[in-house]
C-alpha cells in the first residue's frame, strides 16, 4: 500500500450519506444479490450430511473445529532471547464477546512454565503476622470463594508501539491482555487467618516457578479486591496460567499476578525487588523514571477489522468492533472513528460491564469502498479519556516501553486490507 | 524514611480513586470473614520458613552473614554467567546487557544495566540468588553470590579489582541511579489532563498518516496460515492412533524404549541450556546430536571452557563410563567446566540420560 489518501472534513458528507443508506436498508429498498447459478454447498451433498460422524468421547476434552486451527497464540520471535523468557499473543481479532478461551490466554513467563503437582503445592504466610501459616490447597478449598471477571494486561502491552507503528496486527499491538471469570479465596481472609501486624503495609507474593517472581503489594490493595484463584473460566487454572495457585490483582499490571503462587511476606516497606526496579518503571524522557505504576490506564482496541482481519467482503454493510477495559472501574462509553478523528461516533456497547473487566462495543455502517482511519477512544467510570499517541509521548517521552495506552489507528484501504499507523 | 511518608501520601490518593471507581459496583454477597478465622491450614515451622524466606530487602532484612571478593566473583560469572551475559556483562544476543550504559538514560536508545539504572544493591543480590544461574535457580552458595554481586559492581566501575563484598559493607555500598526514581504521579500529571468531554465533530481540518508498520515488516506471517490449518489437525489425530498401535505389539531391537521414556522425562533439566535433533543448535549449552562416542569438547562453534579444551586434548572421549560420570557429578568429574548443572541423582538416570540423547540423534556420525 503505497497510498496516502487524505482525509478531510468532506469525508463528513460521505457519513451522512451511509447513515441514509442504512435507513434505507431497514426499509428494504435494497436489492440482493442474483446467483449465477445453483449453489453446489446446496446441490451436492456434504458427506457429514451421509455419513455419521464421532461418538461421543471422541475428544474427551473437546476442541475446537478443525477450520479453527488457525486461532492461536502467537510469538514475535525477535522480541526475547529464548521462549522459557518470553511472551506470546492473544488472538484479539478472532475473538467475540469479553471472555477469552483458557487456551488463547496469552503467556509471560519468565522462567518457563513450572509444571507443578498440586498434592505438593503448598502456600505460605509469614513475616508480620501473629501466627505464619502454611495452606495445602485442600485447606485453601475450604475457605469461601468468589466469582468475579477481570482483564489482566501486560503492562508492556503495546509497548513495541512507543516510536511509531510497529507490528502490523492486533494480536502483536494489543494481544498481551486476557479477560477471565477467576474463581478463588479473597486474599483478605487469607490474610485475616494469619493476622497481620499493625506494622504489616505491604505484601510480598512470590511464585513457585525457576524465577521465583516476587512484587511489592501495598496492603490496601491486598485487602481490598486481590483473590488467590484456583479456577479461570470454570476449570482449574491451566499450567501456563499459575495452576495450581495464582494471585488475582484486579486492575493492575499483569506481572503483579504472581503465578504459581507459593507464598506471601507481610513487611513494612517495599522490597523493589528486580521487576519493580529494572524493569516495570517506566523511564521518562529526563532520565527519571517513574515506580509502582500499577494501575492499567484505559484503553480499546478496534479488533476487527485490523490487519489480520481485513475486510473481504467489499462495499455495504460492516461490522467494526472492539474491546475496551480500564484498571480504575468500567468502560460506560467508547467513540470511533472513521476518518482518522476529524468526527466521532458512540459505539454500541454490548454485553456485561463489570468493574475492571473487558467490554465489547460494536460499531456498523455501511462502507463505501474508499480508503478509511479507523480509532476506538475509551471513556472509563472516573472520567479518564483515553488519550492519543501523541499525548502519551509529551507527558512520558519514547523511552517509557510500559503502560502505552495511546488511542490506534488502522488505515483500511480500496481493497479492504489494513495496516497499522499513525497519523497526524 | 521521608521517602516512604511520600510514598504512601502518593498512594493513599490512588487508592482514593479506585474506591470511588468500585462504590458503582458494590460486590453482591462477598465470601464471608468468620471471626477468630477458619482454624485452617497449619502453623508454619520456623524452618520451613527459612527454607522459603530468601527476600533481601534494600534496608538489608534478609541478607545473610557471607563475604565474596571481585577475582572469585569473576571465576564464577565466567562459568555461570557469561554464556548469556557475555565475559564483561555486555550479553549475547538479546539477553540483559548487565555493566555500562551510565549517561544513556536520557539519550534516544537508553541501556538499563545494574549500573546505569538498578537503584538498590539488595536487589541484584536478591535476583543472581533467586533465579540465577538460568535453569538452575538457587544453586549458588552465598558466599558465591557475594562474590559475582562484587564482579558485578567491579564491571560497573563501582569499585576496585581488591574488592570484597560482605553483609558487614553491604548497606554502605549505593547505587548511582537510586534518586532518579520516584513514585507513579500519573494522578496529578495525566489523570486529570486526559479527561473531560473531547471534541465530537470537526476535529481537525485534515488528518494524514505520518507512519506505517508495513515499511518495517518486522510482523510475523499469518497470512497463509488459514488455508494450511485445517489439514493439521486430522493428521495429528490420525499419526496419535498409529503410534499407540505401533508401540504395543514388538520392541525394536533399538534402546530401550521405557529407559528412553525416562530419560526425555529428565530431559526438562536440560532443556534450558541445550538442544538435540533435527534443526538443534548450540545455545546456552552446545548441542548434543554426534555427541556419545565423539571426543569432548568437540562441537564447532560452541566456545567451550579451559577445562573442556584440556580434556579434549586430553583424547577423553563420551563414551558410557565418561557420561555417566559427567552427568552424575558434572564439577566433580571435569572441574572448572562451565555447565551450571548440579548432576543426577542416581545411575539409573544417568543411564536413561543416555539412552535418550542416543534416541535423539546423540551418537557421534
Amino acid at each position: 500500500m503505497t497510498d496516502s489518501p487524505k482525509f478531510s472534513q468532506s469525508r463528513r458528507q460521505f457519513l451522512a450519506g451511509a447513515a441514509v443508506a442504512t435507513g434505507a436498508a431497514a426499509a428494504g429498498k435494497f436489492a440482493h444479490a442474483q446467483a449465477a447459478g445453483p449453489d453446489p454447498a446446496i446441490m451436492e451433498m456434504q458427506p457429514w450430511q451421509q455419513y455419521l460422524g464421532a461418538g461421543v468421547d471422541a475428544a474427551p476434552y473437546g476442541v475446537p473445529s478443525p477450520h479453527e486451527a488457525h486461532v492461536v497464540r502467537r510469538n514475535v520471535e525477535w522480541l526475547t532471547a529464548d521462549t522459557v523468557s518470553s511472551v506470546n499473543f492473544t488472538p484479539l481479532h478472532e475473538l467475540e464477546g469479553i471472555i477469552t478461551p483458557n487456551g488463547l490466554c496469552f503467556e509471560r513467563h519468565h522462567s518457563g512454565v513450572a509444571e507443578i503437582d498440586p498434592g505438593q503445592h503448598r502456600l505460605m504466610i509469614n513475616g508480620l503476622v501473629d501466627n505464619p501459616l502454611v495452606f495445602t490447597m485442600e485447606d485453601l478449598m475450604r475457605f469461601p470463594r468468589e466469582n468475579r471477571t477481570y482483564f489482566l494486561e501486560c503492562a508492556a502491552n503495546t509497548g513495541m508501539e512507543w516510536r511509531g507503528s510497529q507490528l502490523n496486527g492486533v494480536q502483536f499491538t494489543h494481544g498481551m491482555i486476557h479477560n477471565v471469570v477467576y474463581t478463588g479465596v479473597p486474599l483478605r481472609l487469607l490474610l485475616e487467618e494469619a493476622g497481620v501486624r499493625t506494622s504489616g503495609s505491604w505484601i510480598l507474593p512470590e511464585g513457585a516457578d525457576a524465577s521465583g517472581m516476587t512484587r511489592s503489594i501495598p496492603m490496601e490493595k491486598a485487602l481490598d479486591d486481590c483473590m488467590v484463584a484456583t479456577h479461570m473460566n470454570g476449570e482449574r487454572l491451566r499450567p501456563e496460567q499459575g495452576y495450581p495457585l495464582r494471585l488475582v490483582v484486579p486492575g493492575w499490571e499483569g506481572n503483579m499476578w504472581v503465578k504459581w503462587l507459593r507464598r506471601i511476606e507481610v513487611g513494612d516497606a517495599p522490597w523493589h525487588h528486580r521487576e519493580e526496579t529494572s524493569k516495570y518503571t517506566d523511564l521518562l524522557a529526563d532520565g527519571q523514571a517513574r515506580r509502582f505504576t500499577w494501575e492499567m490506564d484505559a484503553k480499546s482496541v478496534i479488533t476487527n477489522p485490523s490487519p489480520q482481519a481485513p475486510i473481504l467482503h467489499g462495499p455495504g454493510p460492516t461490522v467494526l468492533t472492539g474491546v475496551a477495559w480500564s484498571g480504575r472501574g468500567t468502560i460506560p462509553r467508547v467513540d470511533v472513528t472513521l476518518d482518522g478523528g476529524i468526527n466521532w461516533h458512540r459505539a454500541r456497547m454490548s454485553g456485561p460491564s463489570f468493574d475492571k473487566s473487558m467490554h465489547r462495543f460494536y460499531f456498523e455502517f455501511d462502507w463505501d469502498g474508499r480508503p478509511l482511519l479507523l480509532q476506538s477512544r475509551a471513556h472509563d467510570s472516573t472520567g479518564y479519556v483515553q488519550p492519543t499517541k501523541d499525548q502519551l509521548r509529551e507527558v512520558r517521552g519514547l523511552n517509557s516501553i510500559y503502560h502505552n495506552n495511546g488511542i490506534q489507528t488502522w488505515a483500511i484501504n480500496e481493497r479492504g486490507e489494513a495496516e497499522n499507523v499513525e497519523v497526524g | 524514611m521521608s521517602k516512604s511518608v511520600e510514598m504512601m501520601k502518593t498512594l493513599t490518593l490512588s487508592t482514593a480513586l479506585v474506591v470511588t471507581a468500585a462504590f458503582a459496583f458494590a460486590q453482591e454477597n462477598p465470601a464471608p470473614s468468620r471471626e477468630g478465622g477458619f482454624g485452617l491450614g497449619r502453623t508454619a515451622l520456623p524452618e520451613e520458613v527459612a527454607a522459603w524466606d530468601i527476600d533481601i530487602r534494600p534496608d538489608g532484612q534478609g541478607l545473610p552473614v557471607g563475604s565474596g571478593d571481585v577475582y572469585t566473583g569473576e571465576e564464577l560469572y565466567i562459568d555461570y554467567c557469561s554464556a548469556c551475559h557475555g565475559d564483561f556483562g555486555e550479553a549475547v544476543g538479546r539477553w540483559p546487557v548487565l555493566a555500562g550504559g551510565f549517561g544513556t538514560l536520557d539519550d534516544e536508545d537508553p541501556h538499563k544495566t545494574i549500573g546505569s539504572y538498578w537503584p538498590y544493591l539488595s536487589t541484584v543480590w536478591d535476583y543472581v540468588h533467586r533465579a540465577m544461574p538460568y535453569g538452575a535457580a538457587q544453586s549458588l552458595e552465598d558466599d558465591e553470590v557475594y562474590a559475582i554481586v562484587a564482579y558485578l559492581m567491579y564491571l560497573n566501575n563501582m569499585v576496585e579489582d581488591d574488592f570484597e563484598l560482605s553483609n558487614e559493607n553491604f548497606l554502605e555500598m549505593a547505587m548511582p541511579n537510586e534518586d532518579a526514581f520516584f513514585m507513579d504521579d500519573r494522578a496529578t500529571t495525566e489523570l486529570t489532563v486526559f479527561a473531560g468531554e473531547p471534541c465530537m465533530e470537526n476535529c481537525a481540518e485534515s488528518i494524514e498518516i505520518t507512519a506505517r508498520a508495513t515499511v518495517l515488516n518486522v510482523t510475523p506471517e499469518t497470512a497463509e496460515d488459514a488455508s494450511a490449518a485445517p489439514e493439521a489437525m486430522p493428521v495429528a489425530a490420525e499419526a496419535e492412533v498409529v503410534e499407540t498401535a505401533a508401540a504395543e505389539p514388538e520392541a525394536p531391537a533399538g534402546p530401550d524404549p521405557e529407559l528412553v521414556a525416562a530419560g526425555e522425562a529428565l530431559w526438562r533439566q536440560c532443556a534450558s541450556c541445550h538442544q538435540i535433533g533435527e534443526g538443534a543448535t548450540n545455545r546456552t549449552g552446545p548441542m548434543l546430536n554426534n555427541t556419545y562416542g565423539a571426543p569432548v569438547g568437540s562441537h564447532e562453534g560452541f566456545r567451550y571452557s579451559p577445562a573442556f579444551a584440556e580434556a579434549n586434548a586430553a583424547g577423553m572421549v563420551w563414551d558410557d563410563e565418561a557420561l555417566s560420570a559427567y552427568l552424575l557429578d558434572p564439577r566433580g568429574f571435569i572441574p572448572g567446566n562451565r555447565m551450571a548443572f548440579r548432576g543426577l541423582r542416581s545411575e539409573d538416570e544417568a543411564a536413561a540420560m543416555i539412552a535418550y540423547i542416543r534416541a535423539e540423534g546423540g551418537d557421534a556420525q
